[in-house]
């Protein structure tokens, strides 16, 4: 790149024709969590201090679980692509290609291991 | 990417004081990075007392009156005096703004003058502007049609016209796209705000008829979307625009026309 014109390093690989799809979904994702953030609080907030069986209980409530599982869902997939924002910014090369794995493995493993839970205390 | 120290060769260090002019009583403090890529040392900020009773009121002013009666080393670029050609960007008072229509009256304490940030120096508060200009060249800054040229001119609304406003009067200073944190970090790849203000313009320009191509070259990842709405630009802008908002609006653009 040494004897590149000034162009031609503005150019780079050209355009990558995405993005759009992802700053979407983080629109849709950040409206979703904004009703899905308070109802999450609101309905666990109260649970708190309570006995173990009641906690268990209340957990295995069909309204209650689809509430925590949206809240797994959306929130982890919000966090994903928010956290590839943050990494792109701040590393490059290898790094960035090994934390944006890293991030989505533990992304979708805490997903994986939620919805998991919750099915466990469901059934 | 992100570099949150400078490098041991840009190290500032305590440099000259000049001496106070003779028989001035109303004197200011000037404290102004220089560099000379020649003589192999660190960068270094020199003390100037300039005599405000014999000069003009803005910061260029006493750049000039230093430059002309203190040190005629001080480099820095300037041209219109009057906020037009957006030479004399520089960072004053922590501010990236016009010194020609920065007034010193603005400022509390010491008059501070740093080159634009994060970008290379040429020589005391002249930044290396190319990568910049290169890449408002790459949004095609001009009116791209397909259809065959008419006689007389291309016509255009007065109300579509209203739309160019606050876009067009854009003069290229570069204080938004070196005030803005992902351009520091990513301005490689980044347009930044002043290269997408302009994109916009043509954009949203109704004789234009590249629209698509132009918001096809656009999508990307780092051209365009490194915008974080941060608005530091959309702050420091020496001419009161909002390249923040025309950013927005390309993103909506982007959004629109694939719903």
């Amino acid at each position: 790149m040494k004897f590149a014109t000034d162009r031609k390093r503005v150019i780079g690989l050209g355009s990558a024709r995405s993005g759009t799809e992802h700053f979407w979904t983080m629109t849709l994702t950040s409206v979703a969590l904004m009703v899905l953030t308070p109802l999450f609080v609101f309905t666990f907030g109260p649970l708190l201090g309570q006995p173990y069986d009641a906690v268990i209980a209340a957990l295995g409530h069909p309204l209650r679980a689809l509430i925590i599982a949206l809240m797994l869902i959306v929130g982890l997939h919000h966090f994903r692509l928010g956290i590839q924002v943050v990494v792109e910014d701040y590393t490059g090369g290898l790094t960035r290609k090994g934390l944006l794995i890293a991030f989505s493995i533990i992304s979708y493993g805490l997903m994986a291991i939620g919805l998991f839970a919750i099915a466990k205390l469901a059934f | 990417m992100v570099e949150l120290a400078l490098p041991k060769n840009s190290q500032i260090t305590t440099g000259k004081t000049w001496p106070k002019p003779e028989g001035a009583t109303n004197l200011r403090k000037f404290q102004i990075y220089r560099w000379n890529p020649d003589d192999g040392q660190n960068p270094r900020v020199d003390t100037y007392w300039v005599d405000v009773d014999s000069c003009g009121p803005m910061v260029l002013d006493a750049l000039i009156k230093i430059k002309n009666e203190i040190d005629p080393t001080l480099t820095f670029r300037r041209s219109c005096r009057e906020g037009i050609c957006g030479s004399c960007a520089m960072n004053i008072d922590g501010i990236n703004t016009l010194a020609c229509i920065f007034g010193m009256d603005e400022i509390k304490g010491d008059v501070k003058i740093y080159p634009l940030p994060h970008m290379p120096v040429v020589k005391d508060l002249i930044p290396d502007l190319t990568h910049f200009y290169a890449q408002h060249a790459s949004i095609m800054p001009w009116l791209e049609t397909k259809t065959q040229r008419p006689e007389k001119e291309w016509r255009q609304s007065i109300e579509d016209r209203k739309k160019l406003d606050g876009l067009y009067e854009c003069v290229m200073c570069a204080s938004c796209s070196t005030s803005c944190p992902s351009y520091w970090w990513n301005g490689d790849r980044y347009l930044g705000p002043a290269a997408l203000l302009h994109a916009y313009r043509w954009i949203i320009d109704s004789r234009d008829e590249a629209t698509g191509e132009r918001l096809d070259e656009l999508e990307d990842p780092f051209k365009l979307y490194r915008c974080h709405t941060i608005m530091n630009c959309t702050k420091t802008c020496p001419k009161g625009l909002n390249p923040a908002k025309a950013i927005a609006n390309i993103k909506k653009m982007m959004v629109e026309r694939q719903l």
